[in-house]
């Protein structure tokens, strides 16, 4: 798997995966898409990268630990559900804001954050295992 | 009643369970000097119960309580008549002196505050139990004096033979337990009610019904097994294992007598049936001959004292069921005289054994010079049990006698067995109190001396209530034993026996009594080894049955695990399988609702071409004989349900399903890599062969499930009000993504912490050192 | 109709799944279970009525999803079902492995650490 060529290609590839990535993140909630497919590309992105130049380069070009992504993940999933508290509302509702921007109008919500949190979790969980299961010994 | 007395009875009957919370801390602080603080508590309650005496005494019963689940007609409710307000006297005023004994007796054990904190939980257990008016509640408190008894019993757990009476007690009383609550349920099944005070006007409707039997048997077997009723009685000799002030308190006084009181409760419901005369009289009369005939043969001083106690227990049961109103009364004074005396002869057993070192009868003698305060105390005792007047056993003895003599054969046959049965335990009351006393001084483990106080208090003041009940009898009846009698009857039963002699036939059954006893008494030490010889010849009795139980059990126990845990993977998958197969079949045969055949639309070659390459992944997965094949092959089922979605309008789940798939594929490669795991099937023809068949049987069964789920028409109502409302009031166009985030977000929260628990497994199986290459 | 086609498929791959689970091979164990995953998948999915070419999207223009548009939720159901069963399938996995590494079994019916066969009874006394 260590060829040159495929070394060559990994490197884009795993760019435009990522980017793809969260493109595919950010429209999911009008189109087929979301936070779980976007983490598994994202995940796929790295395993990738993992291939062609081995887990440890991958670590030190992610810098955190990934199974703390996940972690990260699942807690702003948590504060997503909470943000309905404060309008006194159940746990989980939706909220949605408009702020306009530069002359844009910019939708944000606790749902995109929920959404962004299992994209998260799922790169980051994936991602652990694809790489303890490539560091690990025969 | 006011509710600020409802609040005070509730403290009383919380306070011990205070106290087994602070025994601990008290004991660790100040040692055996705790005691004195500790007996407040209960002393507390005793106050409490003392200053309802008089409201009760006027024929008032004091109600009162906390409704607990009211839709259920369930509530923590008390009802305390003469019945359950002189046992409630008996359990709190002994409890306080046990306490005290207590604290003197273990003085200076490391365990003192935890064997004080069972004890106390015992005597809330049993406080409970005798208060309580909803069935629940009783039953609840009965099983818990069965636990706490055990807890006791096992106290000193590092014995084997400790252990071993703990746990038969706890079997024993505990089972008799189950079927106090199979009892309780069919009582109320019959009645329609749930608390003691409103099913026992029932009594008339019960005897015509036609549980009654049962009902009755039930209630039999909690009250026998808890009394320790021949031939459940051997574990209430082997509880002589626990500590001395548990068997002055649970094994004489209070727990034993559970099975009396429960007995004396529902007399008015179940009692005075032909069934009823029949079982109580042969029951109780066994258990006295048995229990005292134990114990003239038995040496040892509270194995002694166990066997009358068995044989008291069995007297009461006799008089309970005895008939007549005279022998209710007659059971009541029996019970108080029996409570005091016996509970004093065991404390006063217990000094004997902790200042000399020895509880052998034959080995102790001449002690009067050494213990003369505890001569005299022992003397009081076994005065009053012996019967002799003034001391309130006296005045029992002759109610007794009262009630039973008469002129048919019952009465005969009733007064005989009473008469051998008082005269033995006359005769081993006086085997205790005279042969350790008198005679030539016999070396003992430990020099002799006077008890502390702390030792002797408790034993004294029982004995001299004893005789204070006595004299002071007028006052005392009217108190508590008329308000008992009553209680028990339903129906106003002046007691009115005093304790000076009177001419009659009852005084002449007194008298041969105690001519027989003192002839027994002088051949005690020749009766002695023939007694337990004939034992001997007669075992194995139930004791050792008990074991044989034991043993059954855990055979028992060990064939069905051996039969359905045979540790091994295959069987379990089969029988699962199989079972899947068969509820699968046997449903729709049994109900006749096999699907119609169903109408296979042709398909678009498309739809064909991806049919078949799933089929062909499949094949592939299962014929594999290398490794990269099949995992190749996995790719290929899995990338063709990809498909599959796709063409069935599911973009989201073709795409992760993609995306699944590779990811599946690289992480199995990249673990194959490392791993020489074979993928060759080396499994028997014929067991291929079974596994093929349930296979496809399970295959097939859920086949024709689906298609019978098909047939049913679909109710779109959840899909629709998705599709309806995801934009509207979710602002979202992928009704998927719009359900997965939103409407189920907290579903999917569930989810992503599975899967993050998955990464935190996995990266612990990897990160830990391998065991084997550890060791290598 | 085109249920019936997909249940004899799930049905297939049930068959599939289960042949293999009852191997005492670890390896084939794990595709066993990998298979089952899909043919539950399969099963929810058709359980809901399966539509062709009407994904559950709600058009630029609309408010409301299609009459004819796909069911949703057996849909958002099977996403996550995806996406669970790959991390448990990913946990399998690795406990297989160190199984395999730890106890040198290759069959199940080796790895029997916490269940050895010839284990003797527990103590029965008192």
């Amino acid at each position: 798997m260590n060829t040159p060529i495929f070394r060559a290609f990994a490197v884009p590839l795993t760019a435009l995966m990522l980017i793809a990535s969260l493109f595919i993140l950010l429209r999911g909630h009008n189109a087929p898409g979301g936070g779980f497919i976007g983490g598994l590309v994202a995940a796929a992105a790295f395993a990738l990268q993992a291939a062609a130049f081995g887990p440890k380069a991958v670590r030190r070009a992610v810098k955190v630990s990934p199974l703390s992504v996940a972690a990260f993940g699942l807690s702003a999933a948590c504060v997503a559900g909470l943000f309905s508290a404060l309008a006194d509302m159940p746990f989980m509702t939706g909220l949605w804001i408009e702020p306009h921007l530069f002359g844009i109008t910019v939708p944000l919500s606790t749902v995109m954050l929920f959404d962004a949190g299992v994209y998260l979790v799922v790169v980051g969980a994936v991602t652990a295992i694809a790489l303890a299961v490539e560091e690990e010994e025969p | 009643m006011t509710s600020g007395a409802t609040e005070a009875t509730f403290a009383a009957l919380v306070l011990p369970f205070l106290g087994a919370v602070v025994a601990p801390v008290l004991a660790g602080r100040f040692g055996a000097r705790a005691a004195w603080g500790l007996a407040v508590l209960p002393a507390l309650s005793f106050l409490h119960f003392c200053s309802l005496v008089p409201e009760i005494a006027g024929g008032a019963p004091v109600t009162g309580g906390y409704a607990w689940v009211p839709s259920y007609n369930l509530s923590f409710s008390w009802y305390l008549d003469g019945l359950s307000l002189t046992f409630a006297l008996l359990v709190t005023g002994i409890g306080a002196l046990i306490v005290l004994y207590a604290g003197g007796y273990l003085k200076g054990h490391v365990l003192q505050g935890r064997f004080l904190a069972f004890l106390f939980l015992f005597m809330g257990a049993m406080l409970g139990l005798v208060v309580s008016d909803s069935f629940l509640m009783l039953f609840i408190f009965w099983e818990m004096t069965s636990i706490t008894s055990f807890l006791l019993i096992g106290f000193d757990h590092e014995r084997r033979a400790a252990r071993r009476a703990a746990l038969q007690a706890l079997v024993i009383t505990g089972g008799g337990g189950l079927f106090l609550l199979a009892g309780l349920l069919l009582l109320w099944n019959v009645t329609d009610v749930t608390h003691m005070s409103l099913a026992l006007p029932y009594g008339e409707a019960l005897k015509a019904s036609p549980y009654y039997l049962a009902v009755l048997l039930l209630v039999l077997m909690a009250a026998f097994t808890k009394s320790a009723q021949f031939p459940f009685h051997a574990w209430l000799p082997n509880a002589m294992e626990a500590p001395t002030p548990v068997s002055a308190y649970l094994h004489s006084a209070t727990m034993v007598k559970a099975g009396i009181y429960l007995l004396m409760r529902l007399y008015p419901a179940l009692g005075g049936t032909a069934a009823w005369e029949i079982i109580l009289p042969v029951f109780g009369g066994l258990t006295l001959i048995v229990g005292a005939v134990m114990a003239v043969g038995e040496s040892d001083l509270k194995r002694m004292l166990a066997y009358t106690t068995l044989a008291s227990l069995g007297l009461l049961v006799l008089l309970l069921g005895a008939g007549g109103d005279d022998a209710v009364e007659a059971a009541v004074l029996y019970l108080m005289a029996h409570a005091l005396f016996k509970g004093a002869f065991f404390m006063l057993a217990g000094i004997l054994d902790h200042e000399t070192g020895s509880r052998d009868i034959t080995a102790l003698g001449g002690l009067v010079s050494a213990m003369p305060l505890t001569f005299a105390i022992t003397l009081a005792a076994a005065l009053s049990m012996g019967g002799l007047p003034p001391f309130f056993g006296f005045l029992a003895k002759e109610e007794i006698y009262a009630a039973l003599a008469g002129g048919n054969l019952r009465a005969i046959l009733l007064t005989a067995t009473v008469v051998l049965g008082n005269a033995l335990m006359f005769a081993a009351a006086f085997v205790i109190a005279l042969k350790p006393f008198l005679g030539a001084r016999k070396p003992t483990p430990r020099a002799p001396h006077e008890a502390p106080i702390l030792l002797w208090l408790a034993p004294a003041v029982l004995a001299l209530a004893g005789l204070v009940a006595a004299l002071l009898s007028p006052r005392f009846h009217a108190l508590f034993s008329t308000p008992m009698a009553s209680a028990v009857r339903a129906a106003p039963a002046p007691v009115e026996i005093g304790p000076m002699p009177h001419f009659g036939l009852p005084l002449l059954l007194s008298v041969v009594t105690i001519l027989v006893g003192i002839g027994v008494w002088l051949l005690a030490d020749r009766l002695r080894p023939a007694v337990a010889l004939l034992v001997a010849t007669l075992s194995p009795g139930p004791d050792a049955a008990f074991d044989e139980f034991i043993a059954g059990l855990l055979a028992l126990a060990r064939r069905v695990t051996r039969l359905t845990q045979p540790g091994r993977l295959h069987i379990y998958m089969t029988v699962m399988f199989a079972t899947l197969a068969a509820a699968l079949f046997v449903t729709p045969a049994l109900y006749g609702e096999w699907p119609a055949w169903p109408r296979f639309a042709p398909l678009l070659p498309s739809e064909a071409m991806i049919f078949a390459v799933a089929v062909i992944g499949l094949g592939a997965v299962i014929t594999a004989r290398q490794r990269l094949t099949a995992i190749v092959a996995l790719g290929i089922q899995g990338f063709a349900v990809a498909v599959i979605f796709v063409f069935y309008s599911a973009p989201d789940l073709a795409f992760t399903q993609f995306m699944v798939e590779t990811l599946s594929v690289v992480i199995l490669t990249l673990v194959m890599m490392r791993l020489r795991l074979s993928v060759v099937d080396r499994r028997a023809p014929r067991r291929r062969l079974v596994d093929g068949a349930l296979a496809l049987g399970g295959g097939f069964g859920l086949v024709l499930l689906t298609l019978k789920t098909l047939e049913t028409p679909f109710d779109p109502a959840l899909s629709l009000f998705f599709g309806q409302w995801s934009r509207v009031i979710a602002h979202g166009r992928n009704v998927v993504n719009v359900i997965i985030v939103d409407f189920r977000g907290t579903d999917t929260l569930g989810e992503i912490a599975v899967v993050t628990a998955a990464g935190l497994a996995v990266l612990a199986l990897l990160r830990r050192r391998s065991t084997r290459r550890g060791k290598a | 109709m085109i249920e019936p086609w997909l249940a004899v498929l799930s049905g297939l791959f049930f068959s599939a799944g289960i042949y293999l689970l009852l191997a005492p091979h670890l390896l084939r164990a794990l595709i066993g279970f990998a298979l089952f995953g899909n043919a539950v998948n399969l099963l929810l999915f058709l359980s809901g009525r399966v539509t062709r070419d009407a994904p559950p999207i709600i058009g630029e223009a609309e408010t409301a999803l299609k009459a004819g548009a796909a069911n949703p939720l057996p849909q958002a159901l099977i996403l996550t079902a995806i996406v669970i069963s790959f991390s448990f399938f990913a946990f399998l996995l690795v406990l297989a492995w160190r199984a395999f590494r730890d106890l040198g079994a290759e069959e199940v019916d080796g790895l029997d650490r916490a269940e050895p066969r010839d284990r003797p009874a527990p103590p029965g006394g008192y």
